[in-house]
This record gives structure tokens, sequence and C-alpha cells, in this order.
């Protein structure tokens, strides 16, 4: 268990000596500041959209920093040839991909936890409001969300050639799952068999991001959601990654790292 | 003796990605023994494997067939890397931690306890002399000080054998010094150094056996005396086992 700490430690240092997480942060944070700062007409409609909005922000630069952090981690290694020395150490590849995913996993962490406490005192010093559960239980969500995309970015940059081809590929399939993940299941009763059939199937195969988007209860109803369906959610994201973090074990075991 | 590096009948095969491609036959059965205690040297024109037996043994190429064995374990198992230190031809590092952190993590994945690898570093920086460097990031490095960090990183776990590939290749000739002290050095604790190099002069000094392969296979092995015999010095004896001819004789 040493050595994977050990490996993520290394993952979390690049992080934080690379400058894409400063830009992303005070790029959401002035976005995030400002919009929470305007009182458009002083409608509650409005400052709830925009609210909105910046909840949107938060995961599209949390999204952006895991698939970009993730895809360059082993193909950086390959290239740098910095796999070599360390495998020349008594460490398993399936260490190092598990090293490399708690890395990406508690950095990205690091960034949700920045960006909802950042959040949260803005429009606490606003409304005079602390919902600390509903923050937590969405910002738990939204974490255990970034780790099934970090194991899927994992396993794509094991298959892959190049870290943009598993950038482009991970956000097509991401913003699909988001997008339409949970409208999968209408859309199949309006076809006829045997697409019907086929959209089912996808429906019940794809993990399903968008149920660990709480934005409308922190925006919206402003309530908890269930703890038990919280912790099935995050039993069911601990599946989705267990799964492809074997899948990309599977590819990484055997791979030739010399061609 | 016991047997430190132990290959029998170790088969490569690298298979083509494109159709129609021949198989590469990398290794053709390699029987190699390595004992206790003593420098070894590992010589091949390019292309001859010796790269790729270092692979094998480095578990990053599977062997198509035969078996490669570290202090008795199956290089397949990581543990088998517990007791080695390797020092690649070139610098291969992370480049954004500095020369403590890179040692530390090392020791971390040795599982050398913190104040043990505190001392460790303290006294590898003051081997290689980079105490004045040590918390400056390995990219501020000059290539001679990043590769006196690969030295260090190599020595962190006190490794009962050391692998070598073209350890003096691209040093000046201080470097070359300091890393033939280092062989030296090993050799009088006990340690087992194998290395490959194209610099036969330095091996004929250092190694106590040599072995030299060429196209895949053991052509020779022996000590440097046995090697050498019957021709002026171990380069003559290389370039006739390799098959060289020179054009400017008849």
């Amino acid at each position: 268990m040493n050595k994977i700490f050990a490996l993520a430690g290394v993952v979390i240092k690049e992080l934080y000596r690379r400058k894409d997480f400063y830009v992303l942060f005070v790029l959401s944070a002035l976005l995030t500041c400002v919009a929470s700062m305007v009182n458009f007409f002083h409608d509650d409609k409005i400052v709830r959209i925009v609210k909105d909005v910046c909840l949107l922000l938060i995961w599209i630069s949390t999204l952006v920093i895991a698939i970009a952090t993730t895809a360059r981690q082993i193909p950086a290694e390959r290239e740098a040839r910095t796999i070599f020395p360390l495998l020349a150490k008594p460490v398993s590849r399936t260490e190092v991909i598990l090293g490399k995913f708690l890395g990406c996993w508690l950095a990205t962490g690091v960034a949700v936890l920045v960006f909802y406490v950042f959040f949260a005192f803005i429009n606490g010093s606003r409304e005079h409001a602390w919902p600390v559960a509903i923050y937590f239980q969405a910002a738990w969500m939204q974490w255990s969300m970034l780790a099934i995309v970090i194991g899927m970015v994992l396993l794509g940059s094991i298959y892959f050639a190049a870290p943009s081809s598993t950038v482009t590929i991970i956000f097509v399939v991401v913003a699909g799952i988001l997008g339409l993940g949970s409208h999968l299941n209408t859309i199949a009763l309006s076809q006829s068999e045997p697409m019907q059939s086929v959209i089912s199937v996808v429906y019940f195969c794809i993990p399903h991001l968008e149920w660990y988007d709480l934005r409308d209860f922190v925006v919206y109803s402003q309530s908890l959601a269930p703890w038990v369906a919280v912790l099935q959610a995050t039993l069911y994201a601990a599946v989705w990654t267990g799964i492809f973090l074997f899948l990309a074990w599977l590819g990484f075991r055997r791979k030739s790292l010399t061609t | 003796m016991t047997a430190i590096i132990q290959t029998q009948a170790l088969r490569v095969e690298y298979r083509s990605r494109e159709l129609r491609q021949p198989v590469k036959l990398a290794l053709r059965g390699l029987d190699l023994e390595v004992c206790a205690g003593e420098i070894f040297g590992f010589l091949g024109p390019n292309g001859a494997g010796k790269t790729t037996t270092m692979n094998v043994l480095l578990g990053y190429v599977q062997p198509t067939s035969g078996m490669a064995s570290l202090f008795g374990i199956d290089v397949r198992q990581p543990i088998a890397r517990q007791r080695i230190g390797y020092l690649p031809e070139l610098t291969y590092y992370y480049k954004f931690l500095t020369a403590e952190e890179l040692l530390r993590f090392y020791a971390k994945i040795f599982g050398i306890p913190r104040e043990e690898a505190d001392r460790r570093i303290a006294a590898l920086m003051k081997l290689v002399e980079l105490e004045h460097a040590a918390k400056r990031p390995i990219k501020s490095y000059s290539k001679g000080m990043q590769q006196r960090v690969g030295l260090a990183q190599a020595l962190i776990n006190n490794p009962d054998l050391l692998i070598l590939d073209e350890p003096t290749s691209g040093l000046d000739p201080l470097g070359r010094m300091k890393v033939r002290e280092i062989i030296q050095r090993l050799k009088n604790e006990g340690k087992t150094v194998f290395f490959s190099s194209h610099e036969l002069g330095e091996v004929e000094t250092v190694c106590d056996r040599v072995a030299i392969v060429h196209e895949g296979e053991l052509k020779k092995v022996g000590t440097v005396a046995e090697v050498s015999a019957g021709h002026d010095n171990l380069e003559k004896a290389f370039l006739q086992v390799v098959g060289f001819k020179s054009s400017s004789q008849p």
C-alpha cells in the first residue's frame, strides 16, 4: 500500500507544480465571484440560474482537470521513459495503475474541495446561509463520479495512441452520458425493434454519470438527497471504477514498454 | 558459488505490427549465469541482444520462452527486484522533482523507513557530490548532474546486485572515474555488478568475467584472460567473435 501512496504522491506533486490547475481555478473563481455578486434585477429566479451556471462551471473545470491530468499519466511515463527506472524497482504494474488512479483521484478531490469551499463562501457571505450538508453531498457525489471518469481515462490511456485522442474520446463519451444517459430509456420506448432493444442495452451498460449531478438539490430545492441513495451511488461508482481499473490492468500488465 | 542472475534457454521474439513482416528473434536460447560478488561485463555489438536481456531481467519484456531469475526468483515477480539497483544509459527521472524528493520517492518504493532513508539520501548526495543542488528540481540540472542522480537512485536500497546499462557513456573523464570508483567500492563490499558496455578497455580493467553475445546467442563467456586468450587484448578477441573483418586487411 505504501508503494501506491508513494506513486500517488508523485502524481499530486506534478499537478500542483504545473499551471493547469491554477489557471482553471482562477478562471472559475473569477467567473463564480462575478456571477454571484451580481444581483440581476433583484430576481431570485435569475440569481438561482446564475448559481446553477457557477456549479456547472465547477463541474466542467473538475472534469477538465481529471481528464487532462489522468490522460497523460501513463503515456507521459512511457514517452519520458520514467517508467523504466520505476519498474526496475519492486513495483508491479498493478501498483502503477492503482497509484496513478489514487493520485489523480485525490488531486481532483482537492480541486473539488477548493471549488466548493469557494462557492460556499461566496454564497454564504451573500445569503447568510451555510447548508454544509447539501454542499458536502454535492461535492461527494461529484468526486465519486470523477472516480469513474478517472478509471475510464486510465483505461483509454492504455489503449489509445496519444493522450490527445484519449482526452477527446473521453470528453465526447462523458458529455454524451451526461447529456443523453438519463433519456436513453425513454428514447428506447419510442423506437421500434431492434433499435428499442439496442438502446435499452446501451442504457443498462453505461455508467450513469448524470445520477451524480446534485445541482438541483443545491440551487433549487435546497434539500438533502436521501443518504441511502448517496451510499448506493457511491457503491455504484466503486463498482464501475473497479471494472475500468481491472480492464486497464488487463491491457497494461503484458504491454511491451520498449516498442 | 551462488548464481545471482540466471537465464536458461531464454528466447525473445518481437512480432511486427505490420502484416507480412518476419518475427524478429532478439534472443535465441540464452544461457547465462552471474555469480555472487563478481563484476560481470556483458558485451556485444549493437543489436546483439544485450538490451533485450537487461529488459527481461528488469521485467520490461516478457520472454517468449525460457526462464530468467534474480536471486533465484522469477523476474516476472516484482519482489525479484527488491535487492537490485539499476542505472539506465540515459537519465529518465521525474524532472519536476528535486533530487532529494526523487530519492525519497524511491526509498518509499523500497519500503525504507524514514530515518534510514534520510541518512542514506544524505550519504548518497555526498557520494555523487550533489549536496548543494539537492533541493533544486532535476530539470535545472546539467546532463552530468542528472547522471549522478541516476547513480544515487540506483544505490538508494544498498543493492546486492547493480545492473548498469552503458554506465560511462556520455560521461566526462571525471564522471567515468567516479563510476569506476563506485564499481570498485561495490566489489570490495562483496556486491555483484552486471554491466553492458562498449568501452572494452574499461571492461578489461574492472571485470572478473565477461560474456560476448552476438545475434541473440552467447558466443563466449569466461574470465577476461580466458576470453582474450590467443589475442592481443579483449578488443581483438571481441572483434574475432563477432566476425569483424577490417576492410584494410587483404
